[in-house]
C-alpha cells in the first residue's frame, strides 16, 4: 500500500474511499445522461453540421472557397493543424513524463488529458488533409506504398512527409496508451454493469481483464514501456511540425530556434486546453474532490515556465533579427509587429507572454475563474502565434511585388468549427460513455478512510490548515 | 493403470515400415497436392478460385469503366494536316492602327497562336499584346454566326438582292451614299472601295481612326505640302523627346518603335552608350515610364511646354521666337541643350492631335535637322488616315438627313466616336444603313442590314501599313461561320460577282506587270513570306527580299503624293493658336484621355486574355478607373489598400458620371486625372460586359480640328463615401530598396565601371580566408548533372519596356485559365509570367515604412518574373510526393498529375511564380462569362493541344515552355544535328518586341545565350557550375543561393549623377 506523509497534502480531497471514487466516476457512465451533457452534445453537433457544411463545399468547390491566394499558400489550415497539434501534446506529457517523474498528481488528470490529446490529433489531421488540393488521391499518396505509377515514391526529403510519420506514430502510440490504461476502468464497469448491453460492450472493450496480479503487473510494465515510447514523442512531434517552417527559405520561417519554441509553446497550449476542459468537466460530473485546487495550481505553473520560455523565444527572435544584419529577415520580424498584421502579432504578445505571467500571483493561479479565463486566452494567443508565423511571414516575403495580404471567408471559420464541432462531440462522447479519469490510478492515492474525519473537521481541500494542524 | 501395449497401425504400410512409407510419414497427405503447375493436369480447384475472383474484378472493373469516346481517323487525310505537327501561316494582323505582319500556328487544322514574322522590317517578329491576343477573337462565340436584316436571319443571295435594289435607286434620285471606316491599309480593298463608288457616283468613302492622328497629317500638309504621317526611326535618334506620345504603347506604330528604341537602349562591351529619353505628359505612360527624365505636365501646360522647347533651340538656331507662356518644369532647358548638341540625331515626337502643336514639333524637327535621318516624310506610314474633320462633317450630314444610305465598313463610331450619340440619332434619319461589324456592336445595333465579316484569320487580303511595305492576309482556317468577307460583300453590292480571291490574284498580276508562271512563283513566295518589302531609297542595305527582278515593277499604290518639299509651316500661327487655346494655369482638374497598351480602343473588349493582362502600369485588370495623382488623393482625402479606395463623381460639363473608381498613381501631374478609353462597351459580349467600365469617347473633345484627348475646364470631383477595389495583380509600388531584387545605374556610372549598379552579396563562413564567400560556392546540395543540355533565360532590364506581350503569348501557349475580376482581386491571377513594375521611393533604406511610399514622379523599373528554375530549388524539396522535380536539362518540372495540392512549393518559392488552380477554371458556370477559351467547345478550340489543361487543386507554373523545347529537339534529332537558337524559343522571347528575352542552351557555347551572358563552367563539387561573366548579370535574390537559371541584367538610366534613390 502507498506510505504517503502526512505532511502532503492529500491529493483527493474529500475523505474518499475507494468505493467513493468507483461509485462517483462510474455514475457518469452508468446513470442516464444529464441534461447538461445533453444540451452540450446538441451543440457540439450543432457546430459539428455547420461545419460539416464547410467541409463539404470546400471539397466540392475546391480551396478557391478558402481566402488563400498566390502569395499565402497556407493560412488558417496550417494555423490550425498546428495550433491542434499543439494542444495535443499535454495528454502524453502528462501521462507519460509525469509518469515517468513519479508525479502523482498527474493520476486524476491523466485519462482527460490522453482523450482530449487523441481527439485534438484527430481535429489536427483533419486539416493537412482537408487543405490538400487532391485530397482523395493525396491520402494515400503521401505515403510510402508500393504502387503500379511506376517508380514513383514519396519525397522523404520533404518536411510534409516527416509531418505523415511524426503525426501518425503520435496518434497511434496515444491512443495505444490511453486504452492499455482504460482498460481495467472498463473492467470495473463491466463488473458493475446491470444490462446485457453494458456488460457485452464493456466486456469487449475491457479485453477480459481479470484482475489478477499478473494482470497488473503487466498493466504497469506496458505502461512504464509506453510511457518511455511517448516521451520522446512528446518532442519530437512538434519539433517536427516546426520543421514545415524551418527548413524553409522563407524569412520568419527560416530559423533554428523553432523546435524547441514550437515544443514549449505546445506544451503551454496543451495545459491550457486542459485546464479549460477539466475546469468544465470537473463543474459538470462533480469531481472537485479528484481535480483539486492543487491540481489547477500545479498546471498554472506549468503555464508560467511554459510561458515564459515562449515569450523569450519571441524576443531571442526579434534580437537574432536584428544581429543576423539580412535585411531580409529584418523586415520579416518589423513586418510582423509593425506591418498590417501588427494587432495579430500584438494579441500573440499579450497572450502569449503578458497573460500567463499573472499566474505569479498565487490568488489568480489558485482562483477557478481566472485560471479558465487565462486558460482560454493563452489558446487564442497560441493560435494567434501560428497565424503570425505563417501569414506575416508569408504575406510580404521577398519580392514586393507579390505582397498581398490574406482576409478570411466563411469557410476558413466554417472548416476550423468544424474541428471544434468534431472535437466536443467526441469529447462529450468520452465524458459520457468513458470514465474519465483512472479509477484504478486514482485508487492508489486514496487516503486511509480516517482521514475522512479529518477533513470534516478541517473543511475541504486546504492545505494550509491541515499542515498548521499537523 | 496398466500400460497399453497395444499398437495400432495405421496401415499395412506402417507394418511393413517400407522406406517409400517412411518417406512421407510425417506429411498428412501421401505425395504433393495436384496444384496444377505441371502441363496437362487440367485445372485444379485452386486455378477455379483464381480464374473466377479474376472473373468476378474484370467484370465489375470493366462495369466501371468510363464510357469510351472513339477518335475518328481521316478517311483522306488532308496533305497538309498531320495530327500533331503544327503549320505555319504568314499572314497580317491590321486593327485599329497597329500593324503586325505575323506568322499563324496552326494544329489539326486550328489557329492556336499568333507569333511576330521576323521578316517584316515594320514589326521585325514583334507582336503586341493585341496581336497575341487576337487569336481568340476568331473563337468568339459572340460573332455574328449569319447575316441578318433588322435582327432577323436571313441568307446572303437575299441581303444582297434587297441592297442592291435600295442603293440602286438610292442613287438613281442621287441620294447621297457613305461609306465609313477605319483607316484602310489594302490596296486591293481601295480598289473595291474605288469600284463601288464608281458603280454609286453619290458614294463617297469617309475614314476615321479611332487613335487619331488627323494633327499630324494636318501639321504635315502645311509644313511640308504632304498630308501624310511620316515614318520615325528612333534607332537612329540619340535624344528622344516626346510630348505625351505614348510610342512604345499606342502611338502610330507601337511595335516597330519598341523595335528600334529598343536597340538604342542596348548596352554590352562593345556598345557603352545609349539614347537619352525625356518625356512630359500628363499620365504615366508606358513611355513615360522607360523615359530617362520624366516630367508630369497638364494637358494645359502642353502648349507652353511645346513652345518654350521651340524657343529654346530656335535661339541657338537663329530663328525668331514665338510667343510662349511661361513654363517652370526643369528639364525642358536640359532637353534642348541634349536636342541641340545631337542635331539630326535627335527625334521630337508629339501625341497631341492639335495641328498647331504638331507644326511647332515639326519646327523643331526641322531647326534640328531631323528630316531625312530620324524622320522619314517619302517613306510614309499608312496606319493612320483618319480624316477628323471629314467624319465630323459626315456626322452633321447625318444628322440633317441628306446621307441616304451609309455602309459602316468594320466600324462602330456610335461607340468610339465622340459624337458617337449624334450620329445614333442621326441613323434614324438614313434609310438604308449596313454593317459589316462581326458582332452586334453599338453601331451594328442600329442598321437594318448585318453583313457579318470573317475573322482576319478566315480571310485572304493585302496591306500596305507604310508606303512599298506590302503584306499579305492568307487564311488559316475556313470561315466557321455563315460570314462573308467584307471586300466580297462590297464587290457583289458593286454588283460584282467574282470571287475577292481571284480579283486579290488579278489586282498584283496588274500591279506587278507580271502574268502566268512568273506570277504565280512571285504571288507563291510573298504569301509565303507574308511580306513584300520595295527596296527604299533611304535604308538599300537593309532590303531582305530576294525578288529584286519584281521590285521594279511594282510601284507604290498609294495615291498620295510624296513630293516634300522645304519646311514652310506658319510657325507664328501655330504659335498663336496654342497661346490662344492652351491656359494653363486654371485651377480645375484637367481629364487626360488615354488608350490601355492591352484593351486599345475598345474593339478587343470581348476578348478576356487582354482584359485580365495586368496594364503594364496600374498592374490593374478587367477594370476603369481614374487615376489621380498622390498629392491630390492627399487633398481629397483618397487613400487607397490592396486597389480599394473611394469612389469619385466627375463632372464634365453636362455629363455626370457616378460612381467612378479611383487608382492613385504615382507620376500622375497634378491636378490631372487620367481615364482610358475603350471601356463601357455596350453591346461587344458577354466579357466586355463583365469588364464593364466607362465609356470615354463622349469627352473626347476637338481642337483645331482634330479630336482632342482632354478636358482642361470644367472638371469636378466630388469623393464619394463608397469604396472600390479595382482587380490589381500587384499592389505594392516599391522595391522597397531592395538590392537584391532590382539592381541600377546610371550610365556614367556604368561606363566607369560595367558592374555599376551591382549588388553582389557574401556569405560569412570561417572557411574562407576573409570569411566571406559567393554564395554560389555554398551548398547543401550535391547539385545536378546536365550532361546534354541547359535551358537559360537572361533578361535585359534595359531593354524590357513593360509591353506585356510576353504576359499573353505565355497565356496562349500554355492555356493558362482567365480567373476574372473577383478572383483577381482574391489574388489568385494565373499568369505562369508576370512583369513587376517597382516605383523609386524617395525614403532613405533604413525608413522601413516610407519605403512603402512611391516618389511623386518616380523612376520605374519592370521586372519579368517567372519560374526562375532554379539548379537548388526549394518546391522540389518540399512537395511530399516529388511532383515538382528536377530535370537533366535544367528545367523545374511540374507533373501535374502527380500534385496533391499541398502549396508547400508556393509558400517555399522565393519568387513566388507558382500559381495554385484553386477551383475548376475549364467547363465551370463560375467561369463562363471569364474564361471563354475553357468553357464551350468553341473556345476550347483555341488550346495548345500539347499543352495540359490543368485540373482542380493543382499547381501550375512556368515550365520554359517545355512542349516547344521537345519540338525543337525532335526537329534537329530528325534531321541528326544538334539543336540551335533557331530550333528552340519561349513563347516569351519570341513575342518580346524589345527583344529583351533571350532563351538558349547554356551548354552550347555557340547559343546566343552563352554569348550574351559570356558563360563560363566551373568545375564544381558535384558538377558544372555556369559562371556568368556578363558584368551586369545577376541573380535576383542571389544570397539564398538557390541557382536560378534566369539571369537578370542591370536597368542602366541615362541620367545625370542624382543623389541615389532607393
Amino acid at each position: 500500500m502507498q506510505v504517503e506523509s502526512s505532511l502532503r497534502e492529500p491529493l483527493v480531497t474529500g475523505g474518499k474511499t475507494v468505493h467513493d471514487v468507483t461509485a462517483d466516476i462510474c455514475r457518469q457512465v452508468e446513470g442516464k445522461p444529464t441534461k447538461s451533457w445533453m444540451l452540450g452534445m446538441a451543440l457540439s453537433l450543432g457546430v459539428l453540421s455547420v461545419g460539416a457544411y464547410a467541409v463539404f463545399m470546400l471539397l466540392w468547390e475546391g480551396i478557391g472557397v478558402w481566402g488563400l491566394n498566390k502569395t499565402v499558400g497556407w493560412a488558417w489550415d496550417i494555423t490550425n493543424f498546428v495550433w491542434w497539434v499543439g494542444i495535443g501534446h499535454a495528454g502524453t506529457l502528462i501521462s507519460a513524463i509525469l509518469l515517468l517523474f513519479r508525479q502523482r498528481w498527474r493520476m486524476s488528470i491523466n485519462r482527460a488529458a490522453e482523450a482530449m490529446t487523441i481527439f485534438a490529433v484527430i481535429c489536427a489531421a483533419c486539416f493537412p488533409g482537408l487543405h490538400m488540393g487532391r485530397l482523395w488521391l493525396g491520402f494515400y499518396w503521401a505515403l510510402p506504398l508500393p504502387n503500379t505509377f511506376g517508380s514513383l515514391w514519396v519525397n522523404f526529403n520533404s518536411p510534409l512527409l516527416w509531418d505523415v510519420f511524426a503525426i501518425s506514430t503520435y496518434f497511434t502510440v496515444s491512443l495505444v496508451f490511453w486504452y492499455i490504461g482504460l482498460i481495467p476502468d472498463f473492467a470495473t464497469i463491466r463488473d458493475r454493469a446491470t444490462n446485457k448491453i453494458s456488460k457485452a460492450v464493456y466486456g469487449a472493450l475491457s479485453f477480459g481483464w481479470d484482475g489478477a496480479a499478473k494482470t497488473w503487473m503487466r498493466y504497469e510494465a506496458v505502461a512504464l514501456i509506453l510511457a518511455g515510447l511517448a516521451t520522446p514523442l512528446v518532442l519530437s512531434v512538434h519539433t517536427i511540425v516546426s520543421f514545415d517552417f524551418a527548413t524553409s527559405v522563407i524569412p520568419g520561417w527560416h530559423t533554428t530556434i523553432f523546435p524547441p519554441y514550437f515544443v514549449a509553446g505546445a506544451i503551454f497550449s496543451g495545459f491550457a486546453m486542459v485546464l479549460t476542459l477539466m475546469l468544465v468537466t470537473r463543474k459538470l460530473f462533480k469531481l472537485e474532490d479528484y481535480i483539486t485546487i492543487y491540481h489547477i495550481e500545479l498546471m498554472n505553473i506549468v503555464i508560467i515556465i511554459t510561458g515564459s520560455i515562449v515569450g523569450v523565444a519571441y524576443i531571442t527572435e526579434l534580437f537574432i533579427a536584428w544581429y543576423s544584419g539580412v535585411p531580409g529577415e529584418q523586415y520579416a520580424f518589423f513586418n510582423r509587429a509593425l506591418g498590417p498584421y501588427w494587432w495579430s502579432y500584438a494579441a500573440m504578445m499579450t497572450c502569449n507572454v503578458i497573460s500567463p505571467q499573472l499566474f505569479w500571483f498565487k490568488k489568480i493561479r489558485t482562483s477557478i475563474v481566472s485560471t479558465f479565463v487565462l486558460s482560454i486566452v493563452v489558446n487564442i494567443g497560441m493560435w494567434f502565434e501560428r497565424f503570425v508565423i505563417i501569414v506575416t511571414s508569408l504575406h510580404r516575403d521577398y519580392l514586393p511585388s507579390s505582397w498581398a495580404m490574406f482576409y478570411p471567408t466563411k469557410y476558413d471559420l466554417g472548416v476550423y468549427i468544424f474541428t471544434f464541432g468534431l472535437f466536443f462531440t467526441l469529447f462529450l462522447l468520452f465524458a459520457k460513455f468513458f470514465p474519465v479519469i483512472n479509477m484504478a490510478e486514482v485508487k492508489s492515492i486514496v487516503k486511509a478512510t480516517s482521514e475522512k474525519k479529518n477533513d470534516k473537521v478541517y473543511g475541504l481541500g486546504s492545505r494550509e490548515k491541515a499542515m498548521e494542524v499537523k | 493403470m496398466k500400460d497399453n501395449k497395444k499398437q495400432y497401425w495405421k496401415g499395412i504400410e506402417q507394418l511393413t515400415n517400407d522406406p517409400a512409407f517412411v518417406k512421407h510419414a510425417d506429411k498428412e497427405f501421401s505425395g504433393d497436392l495436384p496444384l496444377g503447375n505441371e502441363e496437362g493436369e487440367g485445372s485444379s480447384r485452386r486455378d477455379f478460385l483464381k480464374m473466377m475472383g479474376f472473373g468476378i474484378a474484370a467484370a465489375s472493373l470493366a462495369a466501371c469503366e468510363t464510357p469510351v469516346r472513339k477518335a475518328i481517323p481521316y478517311v483522306n487525310k488532308p496533305v497538309d494536316v498531320d495530327p500533331g505537327i503544327a503549320n505555319y501561316y504568314a499572314s497580317t494582323y491590321f486593327n485599329g492602327g497597329d500593324y503586325a505582319s505575323v506568322v499563324v500556328k496552326t494544329r489539326e487544322g486550328r489557329p492556336i497562336k499568333i507569333e511576330g514574322n521576323p521578316d517584316s522590317k515594320i514589326s521585325q517578329g514583334g507582336v503586341t499584346a493585341q496581336v497575341d491576343a487576337s487569336v481568340l477573337s476568331l473563337y468568339d462565340d459572340e460573332r455574328l454566326k449569319k447575316p441578318q436584316a433588322k435582327g432577323k436571319v436571313i441568307e446572303w443571295a437575299s441581303m444582297d438582292k434587297a441592297i442592291v435594289s435600295q442603293l440602286g435607286s438610292i442613287a438613281a434620285q442621287g441620294g447621297q451614299i457613305r461609306m465609313v471606316s477605319n483607316t484602310i491599309i489594302s490596296p486591293s480593298t481601295k480598289a473595291i472601295v474605288e469600284e463601288f463608288k464608281a458603280k454609286y457616283p453619290t458614294a463617297a468613302h469617309i475614314t476615321y481612326d479611332t487613335i487619331s492622328a488627323y494633327g499630324i497629317m494636318k501639321a504635315n500638309e502645311g509644313s511640308f505640302g504632304v498630308k501624310v504621317v511620316p515614318s520615325y526611326d528612333f534607332s537612329k535618334a540619340n535624344v528622344i523627346v516626346s510630348l505625351g506620345a505614348d510610342f512604345l504603347g499606342t502611338w502610330l506604330s507601337p511595335i516597330e518603335f519598341t523595335k528600334q528604341y529598343s536597340k538604342t537602349r542596348k548596352l554590352n562591351k562593345g556598345k557603352k552608350n545609349m539614347s537619352r529619353h525625356y518625356q512630359f505628359e500628363s499620365n504615366l505612360s508606358l513611355s513615360g515610364a522607360n523615359a530617362d527624365y520624366r516630367t508630369a505636365i497638364k494637358p494645359s501646360e502642353e502648349g507652353a511646354v511645346i513652345a518654350n522647347l521651340y524657343n529654346l533651340i530656335a535661339s541657338k538656331s537663329g530663328r525668331t521666337k514665338v510667343s510662349a507662356g511661361k513654363s517652370i518644369h526643369p528639364y525642358i532647358n536640359k532637353a534642348a541643350s541634349d536636342l541641340l548638341a545631337s542635331k539630326g540625331k535627335a527625334l521630337v515626337v508629339s501625341g497631341s492631335n492639335d495641328p498647331a502643336i504638331q507644326t511647332l514639333v515639326n519646327g523643331i524637327n526641322d531647326m534640328l535637322g531631323n528630316y531625312g535621318t530620324t524622320i522619314d516624310l517619302s517613306l510614309p506610314l499608312l496606319t493612320k488616315q483618319g480624316d477628323d474633320a471629314a467624319m465630323d462633317s459626315f456626322i452633321k450630314e447625318a444628322s440633317s438627313g441628306s446621307v441616304k444610305a451609309v455602309i459602316f465598313y468594320n466600324c462602330n463610331p456610335v461607340y468610339n466616336h465622340p459624337k458617337g450619340a449624334t450620329l445614333a440619332k442621326a441613323l434614324a434619319k438614313v434609310p438604308l444603313k449596313i454593317s459589316t461589324s462581326d458582332r452586334k456592336d453599338e453601331t451594328a445595333a442600329l442598321v437594318d442590314y448585318i453583313a457579318p465579316d470573317n475573322h482576319y484569320l478566315e480571310s485572304w487580303g493585302d496591306a500596305e501599313p507604310k508606303s512599298g511595305s506590302y503584306s499579305f492576309v492568307q487564311p488559316a482556317i475556313s470561315p466557321l461561320f455563315d460570314t462573308r468577307q467584307v471586300q466580297v460583300s462590297l464587290m457583289r453590292w458593286a454588283d460584282r460577282k467574282d470571287d475577292y480571291f481571284e480579283y486579290l490574284q488579278q489586282y498584283w498580276k496588274k500591279a506587278s506587270g507580271t502574268s502566268g508562271i512568273a506570277f504565280q512563283g512571285y504571288w507563291d513566295k510573298a504569301v509565303q513570306t507574308g511580306v513584300f518589302e520595295l527596296e527604299s531609297s533611304t535604308s538599300p542595305s537593309e532590303n531582305t527580299t530576294a525578288m529584286d527582278s519584281l521590285d521594279v515593277a511594282i510601284a507604290p499604290q498609294e495615291t498620295i503624293s510624296t513630293t516634300v518639299s522645304n519646311f514652310q509651316g506658319d510657325i507664328m500661327a501655330a504659335a498663336a493658336s496654342i497661346a490662344k487655346s492652351y491656359k494653363s494655369g486654371g485651377s480645375d482638374y484637367e481629364l487626360a484621355l488615354y488608350h490601355k497598351i492591352g484593351l486599345g480602343d475598345g474593339t478587343h473588349a470581348n476578348n478576356p486574355w487582354l482584359q485580365e493582362m495586368p496594364d503594364p502600369i496600374t498592374k490593374a485588370t478587367w477594370d476603369n478607373y481614374v487615376t489621380i495623382s498622390q498629392k491630390d488623393a492627399g487633398t481629397l482625402g483618397i487613400k487607397m489598400f490592396e486597389g480599394k479606395s473611394n469612389m469619385v463623381k466627375l463632372t464634365v460639363g453636362g455629363t455626370t458620371l457616378e460612381e467612378v473608381p479611383v487608382l492613385i498613381q504615382p507620376g500622375q501631374a497634378e491636378g490631372t486625372i487620367g481615364l482610358a478609353l475603350g471601356y463601357g462597351r455596350s453591346a461587344a459580349g458577354k466579357v466586355a460586359t463583365e469588364a464593364g467600365g466607362i465609356d470615354a469617347n463622349p469627352f473626347i473633345g476637338t481642337k483645331n480640328g482634330g479630336l482632342y484627348y482632354a478636358i482642361t475646364k470644367g472638371l469636378n470631383v466630388e469623393v464619394l463615401s463608397k469604396e472600390y477595389q479595382v482587380a490589381q495583380t500587384q499592389t505594392h509600388q516599391t522595391y522597397m530598396g531592395r538590392e537584391n531584387v532590382i539592381q541600377e545605374s546610371v550610365l556614367s556610372e556604368y561606363k566607369k565601371n560595367p558592374k555599376a549598379g551591382r549588388y553582389e552579396p557574401k556569405i560569412s563562413t570561417w572557411q574562407a580566408e576573409d570569411h566571406k564567400v559567393d554564395p554560389s560556392t555554398l551548398s547543401l546540395w550535391k547539385g545536378h548533372k546536365y550532361p546534354n543540355h541547359h535551358w537559360g533565360l537572361a533578361i535585359d532590364l534595359n531593354s524590357c519596356t513593360g509591353c506585356s506581350a510576353c504576359t499573353v503569348a505565355c497565356h496562349t501557349e500554355n492555356n493558362v485559365p482567365v480567373v476574372g475580376r473577383e478572383e483577381v482581386i482574391n489574388r489568385r491571377d494565373m499568369h505562369w509570367m508576370r512583369i513587376d513594375r517597382y516605383y523609386s521611393s524617395n525614403a532613405p533604406v533604413d525608413d522601413l515604412r516610407g519605403l512603402e511610399v512611391a516618389a511623386e514622379n518616380p523612376e520605374v523599373t519592370f521586372q519579368p518574373m517567372m519560374c526562375q528554375h532554379c539548379n537548388n530549388a526549394p518546391c522540389e524539396t518540399v512537395c511530399p510526393v516529388a511532383a515538382t522535380t528536377h530535370s537533366t536539362e535544367g528545367l523545374n518540372q511540374m507533373t501535374y498529375n502527380r500534385c496533391i495540392g499541398t502549396r508547400y512549393c508556393a509558400n517555399n518559392c522565393p519568387y513566388k511564380v507558382r500559381r495554385f488552380n484553386w477551383f475548376k477554371y475549364h467547363d465551370n458556370k463560375q467561369f463562363e462569362n471569364t474564361n471563354t477559351a475553357m468553357n464551350s467547345d468553341l473556345g476550347k478550340m483555341v488550346l495548345n493541344p500539347d499543352v495540359t489543361v490543368r485540373s482542380r487543386g493543382v499547381m501550375e507554373k512556368c515550365s520554359f515552355c517545355v512542349q516547344r523545347i521537345q519540338k525543337g529537339k525532335l526537329e534537329a534529332k530528325k534531321e541528326g544535328r544538334r539543336p540551335t537558337d533557331a530550333d528552340v524559343n519561349t513563347a516569351c522571347a519570341s513575342a518580346c518586341p524589345a527583344d529583351a528575352l533571350i532563351f538558349g542552351d547554356m551548354n552550347n557555347p555557340e547559343s546566343e545565350i552563352s554569348k550574351f551572358l559570356n558563360i563560363k563552367d566551373i568545375e564544381g563539387d558535384y558538377g558544372i557550375d555556369k559562371h556568368v561573366q556578363e558584368p551586369r548579370a545577376y541573380h535576383v535574390l542571389e544570397e539564398i543561393g538557390v541557382k536560378p537559371n534566369v539571369v537578370y541584367l542591370t536597368k542602366i538610366r541615362n541620367k545625370e549623377e542624382e543623389k541615389k534613390e532607393a
